[in-house]
């Protein structure tokens, strides 16, 4: 089998296995309305609105959290047996490449979810919601890469929830700091030329770590 | 007792460092003034420490090609060794800071960018902790120091370049690049570089000589 044959089947076996365990989705889900909630009832209990900085910056720091929270689960809780099993049948990289992409899928749709519900109950300052949802869907992306491949590493380990924090944070600094720049822009909505050098950017970041991922997990999971 | 000779030049050349880095007259620079020769240790030490991490990835990249003991405990120890540079490096930067800029601590992207690496590099020590089996500590700890490294180090080198900031040597403020490097100053930078470079290998190779003998004791 090839190896885009191996994630194609491997993509669907993650969306069956989570359609099948719908409450870990709707435990996501829930985690990431009741922090939006809890911002929200912090933020108004002394003043009445927010600057759309600080917005811009609430927003990517909830993101982050429940983006570990998501991720965490694609190596950390799964039983040893399965995964020995799931490396019968596939390559290494076809793992790591399907998780990926599926966990970017996951926190895009996460990501949509949450901007909804935050534009909701915190008010909606952006003016440019197609830039916006482009770096939802990038930014997404991005999260998913990096942390996969940390909840890999971090699965090796004892107190590995822990682990999966600290060891992602710094790493993810650089990524996030681009993130909030561009949702900067899609909220003064200049338009989309301005925000391009920091789109390419979001994607170059997206691309290296995805392929640091592919040469660096076939060493995680060899014992 | 025999003692290497570059153990020999790395000893004269620090003392040479903190003697003539006091000593030898300064040019006198707008705002930074006597405070300049902070360059001798400050800056030379975010040399040796980069020099450190860049060995440490080298080495954790020969781990996971090799699989020998050997190179997890050099690659571990150099990073450990780096952590202290770094250490080194933000202190004297901050007291620097204190007196030059009015403040212990700024925003500024190459200061935060320190802040960082040092994060990375402490989590790296906590996952080294972490796991108990040896093997296996010494091939996550690889891997994560290559992810974290490849993914991190070219941002933080890159990054302060196309911002401006308030350090010298960015942003037209008077600072340590060519066209500001007095003879003087060279006459001990470089030297001061080579210096706490040298000091920081010798520190790492007794520390991997003390824990290649533990790890034959344990085994």
């Amino acid at each position: 089998m090839t190896v885009l044959a191996e994630v194609r089947h491997l993509i669907r076996k993650e969306i069956i296995l989570e359609w099948r365990n719908r409450h870990a989705l709707n435990g996501i889900l829930l985690y990431l309305v009741s922090t939006i909630f809890i911002c929200y009832l912090a933020v108004i209990s002394r003043q009445h609105n927010i600057s759309p900085g600080t917005w811009n910056a609430l927003f990517w720091i909830i993101m982050l959290f429940s983006a570990v929270n998501a991720v965490a689960k694609s190596f950390i809780q799964v039983a040893p047996g399965r995964m020995l099993y799931y490396y019968t049948l596939a390559g290494p990289e076809a793992i790591i490449i399907s998780k990926i992409l599926y966990n970017s899928v996951l926190l895009a749709a996460i990501g949509l979810i949450g901007a909804l519900f935050y534009g909701i109950v915190l008010g909606n300052p952006v003016s440019d919601p197609g830039l916006f949802i482009l770096v939802i869907i990038l930014g997404g992306s991005g999260l998913a890469s990096v942390l996969t491949m940390v909840s890999g590493i971090a699965s090796k380990a004892s107190h590995s929830t822990m682990l999966m924090a600290i060891l992602s944070f710094p790493v993810l600094v650089p990524l996030l700091l681009l993130i909030i720049k561009t949702t900067g822009h899609a909220i003064d909505g200049l338009g989309f030329p301005i925000a391009f050098d920091e789109l390419a950017g979001l994607a170059a970041l997206n691309l290296s770590a995805l392929a640091m991922s592919w040469i660096l997990f076939p060493y995680l999971w060899k014992n | 007792m025999r003692i290497a000779w570059w153990k020999w030049l790395g000893m004269v050349l620090i003392y040479y460092t903190i003697i003539a880095g006091f000593l030898i007259p300064v040019p006198r620079i707008p705002i930074v003034h006597e405070s300049v020769r902070n360059q001798f240790f400050h800056v030379s030490m975010w040399f040796a420490m980069m020099t450190m991490l860049t060995t440490s990835l080298i080495l954790s990249v020969r781990y996971l090609k090799s699989g020998k003991a050997r190179h997890d405990i050099i690659a571990s120890e150099f990073a450990n060794m780096g952590i202290v540079f770094g250490v080194l490096g933000i202190c004297t930067g901050s007291v620097w800071a204190r007196f030059t800029w009015g403040a212990w601590w700024i925003s500024d992207p190459k200061l935060n960018g320190a802040a960082i690496c040092m994060l990375i590099y402490f989590a790296y020590v906590i996952l080294r902790g972490s796991i108990e089996d040896r093997q296996l500590r010494a091939r996550i700890s690889a891997v994560y120091n290559i992810f974290a490294w490849s993914t991190l180090i070219p941002l933080l080198v890159i990054l302060p370049r196309m911002t401006d900031s308030l350090h010298p040597g960015s942003g037209g403020n008077p600072g340590f690049n060519v066209y500001d490097l007095d003879n003087n100053l060279r006459l001990v930078f470089y030297p001061s570089v080579i210096a706490w470079t040298l000091l920081g290998v010798w520190i790492t190779e007794l520390r991997v000589r003390t824990k290649t003998i533990e790890n034959i004791e344990i085994a």
